[in-house]
């Protein structure tokens, strides 16, 4: 279908592109910026006026629940979130039940994704079967039928020698790993920050130096393997730090942070608020400031939703039995236009941090709209506040600390490959 | 944020924790508390300030000492009781906690006292009822208000003016629901000095911004102190990762006559119950003249009734 977007802002950081300019798609493609094709017949127009256009948001990490956790939330539930928040691509972690440790169970999650024909779906293969660190995958088989980097999502590999072994089998291949630092060991029982917050809670800690080690040993290991590491959910300060000297050593790796994480500390978790149960746990306001630094001057390459719908039920529990995460795929363009306001950065900084700078991890040709990319886009309007509602919400899950806030940006449409797939 | 435990005239609604609570509730507590203490020597022991209304007891967590004398404070108050202990029932048919609240509200529960392993349950449950009133009667590690306060209660009563007054706090603050609750209600009355006493293992990280000092030599941390404070060691910590022996420990942290001796001469010795005879605590300092540890017991029955008739609206709080 050939589809015109007239005056709108288009902001599309890869190209330092931001100026109104009108937008003509065919075949799924941007056909042309400014002025139409030979011959463009347009059989729908949006009027885009007052309004931004940017490229569709890639979400590094989206849990879809499926297989194994659909009352959690479905495919279907959550691929209608993700372009309702303007997510046109996202990462599936494999955890899974059972993870997405082989190539049928990838394929028939591929395959469900694209009957849904919402988002793109790229899922991360489990590095280990099962997850349980000590056999690994078919990694090629794997990448066959579709996986993009192999994850131990959230359950680090405590075998540094399975680890080490895992990093050269994939290596061996080019393809990446996907590693949430934390120390295994010390993140034992603990359910907050270790600091004063827990200490005043009676919650047990897990120190930020969990997440320090465990970056210490991941990056030694990059070091010898040369092994393409992203490094998922930053959360403190230290390991900020030492994901920028990684980087200026040269070392192979990117970064990310939830969009939570940017903006929420362990204060708060306030009186025992079980939507403040994360993995790995809001640390400090020290620690969160680092991370919004980080993410301005791009030691942290993207912020992702690290979308984990659960449902309310195991979240009206006491703190520590309540089931982690937070629901983030209509909250990640909020959350990132929310911190680039705060920071004093233009617009611009804020879009690129959910849309190039994914794809440029992921090596997609994606998050950019010049002439001949695909047309997954999304149309928002930048000075609507949108006031935080369960039953505004799309995903299954309502579990998120902004409940009841007003955050800024609305998605009005949504267009994946030309398609428009969301519209409000 | 609104404190979850005060009403919208700023009187108590629940008691969930000392922390953030005013001093006039606290030294309302305290003084209401003194009331009922003489009650406790006569003859007829009852009053009937909450007569018709029904206490609910309600412990996730095995517990005899701090049941027995809420029981015992709401049956002086003329209260019907009922005792459940829930981790032997519905909860292990997969009830959530919240659906055990709705049941027990739906019998006319008035007020609900709750132990629970986990810190915060008793906000969770509090955050949850719309009419009754809800008493933590220990949470996890978090709080235990009601011992905080019948903690202050006995210093106040052989000490009068916290505003002199240096009290060391001796052993597992790591795991010590009893020691959060101690520190803020001590702090809250004015004691200028709250130490902290322990190995580093069993202290947790940045408990000095809870507004103590803290001590890992036991000698300097009890000296020319007034208070005496020793915690119980769960069996279970005794040997691990935090301890190596529950003989060590006492060896360096047992609270012995030599020890106590560092004190001041009239300092008394406190303990929450139950003790470890040996480990924390010699006998001859549990048994000794210093020792105030039931006496502790005997004040927690009337500031336990002085919490639940300001609850309920009976007590000079419960207006305010």
């Amino acid at each position: 279908m050939n589809i015109t977007i007239k005056n709108g802002r288009l902001v599309d950081p890869r190209n330092h592109v931001d100026a109104t300019t009108d937008i003509f798609i065919a075949a799924g493609r941007i056909a042309a910026l400014g002025k139409a094709p030979a011959g463009f017949r347009p059989e729908h127009s949006i009027d885009a006026k007052g309004l931004v256009v940017c490229p569709g948001l890639v979400d590094l990490s989206a849990r879809l629940r499926e297989p194994g956790f659909e009352y959690k939330a479905t495919l279907e539930s959550e691929m209608h979130a993700a372009v309702a928040g303007g997510v046109t691509s996202l990462v599936c972690p494999p955890d899974t039940d059972p993870p997405l440790d082989e190539p049928g169970l990838v394929e028939m999650l591929k395959r469900r994704a694209e009957s849904l024909n919402l988002a793109h779906v790229y899922p991360l293969g489990a590095l280990t079967a099962g997850l349980k660190g000590t056999h690994l995958t078919e990694m090629a088989e794997l990448v066959d039928s579709g996986c993009v980097a192999f994850s131990q999502a959230d359950t680090p590999l405590i075998d540094t020698q399975m680890l080490w072994r895992a990093m050269q089998y994939a290596t061996t291949y080019s393809y990446q790993v996907w590693l949430r630092p934390q120390d295994s060991f010390l993140a034992r029982d603990g359910i907050a920050h270790d600091g004063e917050v827990a200490t005043r809670l009676g919650l047990s800690g897990i120190p930020a130096f969990a997440e320090t080690i465990a970056l210490a040993t991941i990056l030694t290991l990059v070091r010898e393997t040369g092994t393409r590491v992203h490094l998922c959910r930053l959360s403190s300060a230290a390991g900020v730090d030492m994901v920028r000297r990684a980087k200026a050593e040269g070392l192979p790796v990117s970064c990310d942070v939830s969009a939570h994480h940017a903006h929420l500390a362990d204060t708060d978790i306030g009186y025992f608020d079980s939507h403040c149960h994360v993995v790995p746990p809001f640390r400090s306001q020290r620690d969160r400031d680092a991370l919004r630094q980080g993410l301005a001057d791009g030691t942290i390459d993207a912020m992702c939703s690290d979308h984990a719908p659960v449902d309310e039920d195991a979240k009206q529990l006491p703190f520590g039995e309540s089931e982690v995460g937070v629901t983030g795929l209509e909250l990640l363009l909020a959350l990132a236009i929310k911190w680039a306001d705060e920071m004093k950065l233009p617009l611009s900084a804020a879009i690129q941090c959910v849309s190039a700078r994914p794809a440029a991890i992921l090596g997609l040709d994606a998050g950019h709209l010049a002439v001949g990319a695909a047309a997954d886009l999304c149309v928002f309007d930048a000075k609507a506040h949108v006031r935080i509602t369960a039953a505004h919400l799309r995903s299954q899950g309502k579990n998120t600390p902004y409940i009841g806030y007003e955050l800024p940006g609305r998605v009005r449409h949504t267009l994946v490959g030309g398609r428009v797939v969301f519209e409000a | 944020m609104n404190n979850p435990q005060l009403n919208d005239r700023g009187g108590l609604r629940h008691l969930l924790t000392i922390e953030g609570l005013p001093r006039e509730i606290l030294v309302n507590i305290l003084d209401t508390a003194r009331s009922f203490v003489s009650l406790s020597g006569r003859e007829v022991k009852k009053v009937p300030l909450l007569r018709g209304k029904s206490v609910f007891n309600l412990f996730f967590e095995p517990s005899t000492r701090t049941r027995t004398t809420f029981e015992i404070a709401a049956k002086r108050l003329s209260a019907d009781v009922i005792n459940l202990n829930v981790q032997s029932s519905s909860q292990t048919k997969g009830e959530t906690l919240l659906d055990t609240i709705d049941n027990l509200a739906a019998m006319h529960a008035d007020m609900f006292v709750v132990r629970h392993s986990q810190s915060g349950a008793p906000h969770l449950i509090a955050r949850h009822l719309t009419r009754q009133n809800v008493v933590n009667a220990g949470d996890g590690r978090h709080a235990h208000p009601t011992q905080g306060l019948l903690d202050a209660y006995t210093i106040r009563h052989h000490k009068k003016d916290f505003s002199k007054l240096s009290v060391a706090i001796v052993g597992d603050v790591l795991h010590s629901r009893v020691a959060r609750s101690l520190i803020h209600v001590l702090n809250i009355l004015g004691t200028p000095d709250v130490r902290a006493v322990g190995p580093r293992t069993l202290l947790p990280t940045e408990i000095e911004r809870l507004g103590v000092r803290v001590y890992t030599d036991m000698a300097a941390g009890i000296r020319d102190c007034d208070v005496v404070v020793t915690l119980r060691l769960q069996n279970e910590r005794m040997q691990g990762p935090l301890l190596p022996s529950p003989q060590e420990y006492f060896k360096s942290y047992g609270l012995t006559p030599e020890r106590l001796a560092l004190a001041k001469k009239d300092a008394i010795v406190m303990h929450p119950g139950p003790l470890n005879r040996g480990v924390e605590i010699d006998s001859a300092v549990a048994d000794g003249p210093q020792s105030v540890i039931l006496q502790q017991v005997t004040f927690g029955i009337a500031v336990r009734m002085a919490v639940m008739a300001i609850l309920a609206g009976q007590g000079k709080a419960g207006a305010a």
